[in-house]
């Protein structure tokens, strides 16, 4: 579903590449984790996979980027509203500022899209209701805390039922239940075959819990991918600033301590942690 | 100085009730935690804390001032508040004048704006980035900027929105090291955060929020361990604590080094 080859990209007047010989095959319906220091090129790992990078930012690109069977490079990205969906790390960013209710804000990709109207209704409902949004429908979308925010930036998305979802950090203002609830919503969305997720994120302990694959990168490269508890407890990572779960260092700290053999695969998730130390 | 909210009631222009009767104390040197789901009010407590936002009924304390009797820039020379998006708080266009905009407001001599700038920056590990441009920045960055204008003012207390949201490790790690030392010099400390293991790990008490009133306000270490009182804010206990709690450890462990203690304890029974 996503082919990215031999990609390294300059934002305009950088010396630095923000990505370097980046190569990424994303297989569709699978939910795919990035995670990184800042910095490190997780959010233009995800306009590069949206088409942003380069057809907004501009910049200098070379390689090839392939997503649901179109040339990105090629393709202008008005094509690809419908098909390729970005949530950007500030919902501030993305809510339009032209509608008055949030039931009303949910609708405007699709009415752009020209979809009939029973079921742009039905659609959002089941947005609004995936969001946890459907008491605050007919409120402004200004009048949304920073997190209801957020969710509605997902709903938004959602409900145009994209074949590839990018998120950039879409949990960061979201309560922990929230949090949970989005990743539940995202890997159903991935198990039901339909919809390709790809995700930046910093919160480790649903990375570690939904995603079937993490990407690691550092200074705009790849340095670690493959399954989470794989990646996540990796030497590659160290010093990478993209941290620890509490269940990993608790794990660490009593290998060092000797409480624990130090050969025992150090644990991710609450349930590996419990196998760890029983 | 004390910060005292007496029976506040705090309604939105839009008709939203933010806070029904609230009530709280925090006494100067105190280092709060407020968590609780999205919407519950934790903002709007903070805004009423520093006066952005003056309460409709019951009132605010700062020290002994009524923040209706006082405006926002009297106020802001006691309680600095760091704002959830840093791009509401960004206007100067270097890091440099940002952080010195707060200082040099207060009518500081330039030796000393120039003192509190660097300290501030030095804090946040951004002093290299002095001359840029604040949105030449990452976001994550310009939240340190945001930080660093705020502990410029010195202020006796300082109320910080998510201050870990979109912080990397090395991020955390810094505010962590932050948190502690304003600690040590006895400020006052509120965090707004959904990142209770942060909380758990840096701060001493916690008060849950939830549609607009506080649901508890006690011990960091009991509040955080309690599973059904946190559910009903939508907030779900540290990592270590649902550990401890899965293996019959106790008491709740705040930190990794207290967690291997308990199971060194155990394993010794």
């Amino acid at each position: 579903m996503i082919h990215v080859h031999d990609l390294t990209y300059r934002y305009p007047g950088q010396s630095r590449p923000a990505l370097l010989d980046v190569n990424l095959d994303v297989p569709a319906g699978q939910f795919c984790a990035v995670v990184g220091a800042n910095a490190a090129g997780k959010s233009t790992l995800c306009y590069a996979l949206t088409g942003f990078v380069p057809h907004f930012y501009r910049g200098k690109l070379q390689g090839t980027i392939s997503v649901a069977g179109r040339d990105l490079l090629q393709t202008p990205p008005g094509e690809l509203a419908g098909e390729i969906g970005l949530v950007f790390q500030n919902p501030f960013n993305q809510i339009t500022g032209a509608r008055f209710t949030v039931r009303e804000e949910v609708a405007f990709g699709l009415e752009n899209l020209g979809l009939p109207r029973e079921e742009i209704l039905s659609r959002i409902d089941e947005a609004l209701a995936l969001t946890g949004l459907a008491d605050v429908a007919d409120r402004s979308p200004y009048a949304l805390s920073g997190g209801q925010q957020q969710r509605l930036a997902i709903a938004s998305m959602v409900v145009m039922r994209p074949r590839v979802l990018v998120l950039d950090e879409p949990t960061s203002q979201l309560d922990p239940v929230g949090t949970r609830e989005v990743f539940a919503a995202l890997s159903a969305l991935a198990a039901a075959g339909d919809t390709t997720v790809v995700l930046a994120e910093h919160k480790l302990e649903w990375l570690a819990a939904f995603a079937q694959r993490v990407v690691a990168l550092s200074g705009g490269q790849i340095v670690a991918d493959g399954p989470p508890r794989e990646v996540l407890t990796s030497p590659e990572i160290k010093g990478c600033g993209v941290g620890q779960t509490r269940y990993t260092q608790a794990a660490r700290v009593a290998q060092r301590d000797g409480l624990v053999p130090a050969d025992k695969p150090l644990p991710i998730t609450l349930q590996q942690a419990i196998d760890f130390f029983t | 100085m004390n910060l005292l909210l007496e029976d506040v009631t705090f309604t939105y222009p839009s008709g939203v009730v933010a806070l029904r009767e609230v009530s709280l104390t925090i006494a100067s040197g105190e280092v709060v935690a407020l968590v609780g789901e999205n919407g519950a009010g934790k903002t709007t407590l903070a805004k009423l804390a520093n006066g952005l936002l003056k309460p409709q009924r019951g009132r605010v304390l700062v020290g002994e001032s009524d923040t209706r009797q006082r405006s926002i820039a009297q106020l802001a020379r006691h309680v600095g508040y760091v704002f959830q998006n840093p791009d509401e708080q960004l206007f100067e266009r270097t890091v440099w004048a940002e952080v010195a905009f707060g200082p040099r407001n207060l009518g500081h001599a330039e030796a000393e704006v120039r003192a509190s700038v660097e300290a501030a920056l030095a804090q946040v590990g951004l002093a290299a980035e002095a001359q840029r441009h604040p949105y030449d920045l990452n976001a994550s960055q310009r939240k340190l900027v945001a930080l660093a204008a705020t502990l410029a003012m010195n202020t006796s207390a300082l109320i910080l929105d998510e201050p870990t949201t979109g912080q990397d490790a090395g991020g955390i790690a810094l505010l962590a090291e932050l948190v502690e030392g304003l600690k040590k010099k006895g400020r006052t400390v509120v965090t707004i955060s959904h990142d209770v293991d942060f909380c758990m790990e840096h701060f001493e008490r916690a008060v849950v929020m939830s549609g607009g009133r506080i649901l508890a306000d006690g011990p960091v270490a009991a509040i955080l361990s309690d599973a059904e009182l946190l559910a009903r804010a939508n907030v779900e206990p540290p990592q270590l604590v649902r550990l401890a709690a899965a293996l019959g450890l106790s008491p709740s462990p705040r930190t990794p080094d207290e967690f291997a203690a308990l199971l060194a304890a155990q394993a010794g029974r």
